[in-house]
């Protein structure tokens, strides 16, 4: 019997991992080709999910699930283009003060708005209820968001690794230079690259607004869970993000049965010893540009 | 002349607010505000901060406390050791008469080795640790929010009623830190003195958003009741995913604000939760209270709210029958146990042997779905406990549970 109940606890680490995995995925992407640790990006994220509460009563949850993203894209679009595209080649510390200024402006931002008390949201009634498969029950919801995390992350991987804009990223994370001297201005790629990352975050956001509290600090909250899955996958690494986002789910899920007042303690353990043991991370590429 | 309160904040964010408003001493009294306003409290804070200023004005706007205006300092207190930090520098550098607030417990006792040191008063209005009150207890802390053991006693009497605690097995979740700690105390005690028996128990870290490790084993250990002694966010939380989940099990809570089920949104508040104040109280203090606080923010007060509107008018009282700022004197005063208009029914008075507010208390529970007409009405309110012929003090603490020695 026991078995089945941890078994249960592994499968729901994996579904709540793909949800730290759209944040993870796209911190990991802005670092890698911009050398800029995002402070901001859970910022993104609270945005998408107050952005579903404003849209849903106007154009329903399907279309504050399309029209969130792109518009907190666009917003990316906008921040790259003004703000992040000047600390590229300085000092790292410059990057890290920028975003988390943005981080601390938009949740005072929200703050204002909306209040510090959380903003009323549920899940819509077509998508309540829940899945029995023997002696497994599972909220439908969440299968649902599994599901349009594991297209979102295989969109992704397609993008960068069969098309044409892909090849570009890829080169630029490893060797902008040469991309420059090629001809090609990573410019525009890199403004494609911020608004697909925050998008993705918002595209989170709007997919936890009806099963978590939408308050200001919510992206601070899922910010720290997403950089540790950057750096227990390893910085670069598309896979290995995509591991350690699964790994961490998991590992979560298991303290929280044995030991439920680790639940979140066991994540940081677990970042500490793969550090220890693998400077790199699970997967992680060494990038010239950052040695 | 008149400072903004937004300008008064804004001076106070920086740390300038004494020097650089020049009233002279006998011109107004001070009292400093401490509460969370951000982390998994803040959504709380929010509402005490509001409150406290509309008390402030409407005191002020009655002629202030002896002829002298009232000026609200107001600082986000963070985490213990910020808040222990402002509160020395609120009594040392801006000379405040008092200091009202708080919500963490941990922060509450923080902020009490700081004023019993410097003989300035502080007014709890949202820490329930029964320690503060017992083994922490201190001369000049005063609490007017209501003690994990009201709490307990007030929706275990609901509990009580339904038969769900007699022979019955519950899961409790807890959140992990003070709080949480002395409330899991507390209701077990309340659990063994009503065989009552633990399913499983499990403490959740404060800053947990997503319940549902723990929602799965709720599910396999199949308790008769799932006792919550959560606090903050959390509470938003779990209702939510309780719903997802689609779990049966009845709920109750040990702890709770009014402001989190108002945050979880349309059919998934569940279950019975107790309050020290709602809305919906029918005082004629009360509802002038509901009137002035809804058309000045749009929205209710719920009982965080009340706590520091409370507390700044029970001050200010204290203030004006001593004639003056002395905080051993308002100490004393309030040990009178006079009774004094807290927005219920009936009138409440501090305990002198442990500095408790004794007062009604309510077990609310939510409306089914179809019977909620609107955003704020979506539970039903119970009688006041105690009722109208007990004593005030029913529902509190005994000596024998809840021992305090003033140091």
């Amino acid at each position: 019997m026991e078995i089945v109940f941890i078994l249960e606890q592994v499968l729901n680490g994996l579904l709540v991992g793909a949800l730290y995995l759209l944040i993870a995925l796209g911190l990991s992407l802005i670092f890698s080709l911009g050398g800029i640790v995002n402070l901001a990006h859970g910022a993104f994220y609270a945005l998408g999910a107050y952005l579903t509460v404003l849209l849903a009563p106007e154009i329903g949850f399907g279309g504050a699930f399309v029209v969130g993203p792109v518009l907190v894209g666009l917003l990316g679009l906008l921040i790259e283009r003004f703000l992040l595209r000047r600390f590229y080649r300085g000092d790292p510390i410059l990057g890290l003060l920028l975003t988390f200024g943005l981080a601390m402006v938009a949740e005072q931002t929200l703050r204002m708005l909306f209040g510090a008390a959380p903003v009323p949201f549920s899940i819509p009634p077509a998508l309540r209820g829940q899945v029995f498969i023997g002696e497994f029950i599972y909220s439908r919801y969440r299968l649902l968001i599994l599901a349009v995390a594991v297209v979102a992350v295989f969109g992704l991987w397609l993008l960068l690794t069969r098309t044409a804009f892909g090849r570009v990223v890829r080169a630029g994370v490893q060797d902008p230079d040469m991309v420059a001297a090629l001809g090609i201005s990573l410019k525009p790629y890199m403004s494609a690259v911020v608004a697909i990352a925050v998008g993705l975050a918002a595209l989170a956001g709007v997919m936890t607004a009806p099963i978590t509290g939408v308050h200001p600090a919510m992206g601070a909250e899922i910010l720290t869970f997403a950089f540790v899955v950057v750096v227990i996958g390893g910085l670069g690494s598309f896979w290995g993000v995509v591991a350690a986002a699964f790994i961490v789910g998991v590992v979560r899920g298991l303290a929280a049965y044995f030991y439920p007042s680790a639940t979140e303690a066991s994540v940081y353990l677990l970042m500490v010893l793969v550090l220890l043991l693998r400077p790199r991370g699970l997967f992680g590429e060494r990038i010239r540009k950052f040695e | 002349m008149s400072i903004s309160r937004r300008g008064l904040m804004a001076a106070s964010a920086f740390g300038l607010a004494a020097p650089s408003i020049s009233y002279g001493q006998s011109e107004v009294i001070r009292i400093g505000h401490l509460t969370p306003r951000t982390g998994f409290l803040g959504p709380l804070g929010e509402y005490a901060v509001q409150a406290a200023t509309l008390a402030a004005e409407e005191i002020n706007a009655a002629g202030g406390i002896l002829g002298r205006r009232l000026e609200l300092l107001m600082e986000d207190s963070v985490n213990p050791q910020t808040g222990s930090a402002k509160a020395e520098r609120f009594v040392q550098r801006d000379r405040v008469a008092a200091i009202v607030g708080e919500i963490n417990s941990a922060t509450a006792l923080a902020i009490a080795q700081v004023v019993n040191r410097e003989h300035v008063l502080f007014l709890n209005t949202g820490a329930n640790s029964d320690a503060l009150r017992g083994s922490d207890c201190q001369r000049f802390m005063f609490h007017v929010e209501g003690q994990n053991s009201m709490y307990v006693k007030t929706v275990g009497r609901a509990l009580m009623a339904g038969g769900l605690i007699r022979g019955k097995r519950s899961y409790a979740l807890t959140a992990d830190y003070a709080f949480g700690h002395d409330l899991l105390r507390v209701a077990k005690r309340f659990l063994a003195e009503n065989a009552g028996t633990v399913a499983g128990e499990d403490l959740i870290p404060t800053d947990l958003s997503d319940f549902s490790p723990f929602l799965l084993k709720i599910r396999q250990a199949r308790p008769d009741i799932v006792l919550l002694n959560l606090a903050g966010a959390q509470i938003t939380n779990f209702l939510k995913q309780y719903s997802e989940f689609g779990l049966r099990f009845p709920v109750a809570g040990f702890g709770f604000d009014t402001a989190l089920a108002w945050g979880a949104g349309q059919g998934n508040f569940l279950g019975t939760w107790p309050v020290m104040w709602h809305h919906q109280i029918q005082a004629p203090s009360a509802q002038a209270f509901v009137r002035a606080f809804t058309a000045k923010y749009n929205r209710p007060p719920e009982n965080q709210a009340w706590g520091d509107y409370t507390a700044v008018k029970l001050m200010a009282r204290a203030m004006t029958e001593t004639r003056g700022t002395d905080g051993m004197k308002i100490v004393e005063y309030f040990e009178g146990e006079g009774r004094m208009d807290i927005a219920k029914t009936r009138e409440g008075y501090f305990r002198k042997r442990d500095h408790q507010l004794m007062q009604e208390a309510y077990a609310i529970t939510a409306l089914p779905a179809n019977e909620v007409r609107n955003r704020w009405d979506i539970f039903r309110a119970g009688a006041a406990v105690p009722g109208p012929n007990e004593p005030l003090d029913a529902i509190a603490a005994t000596a024998e549970e809840n021992a305090c020695t003033f140091r």
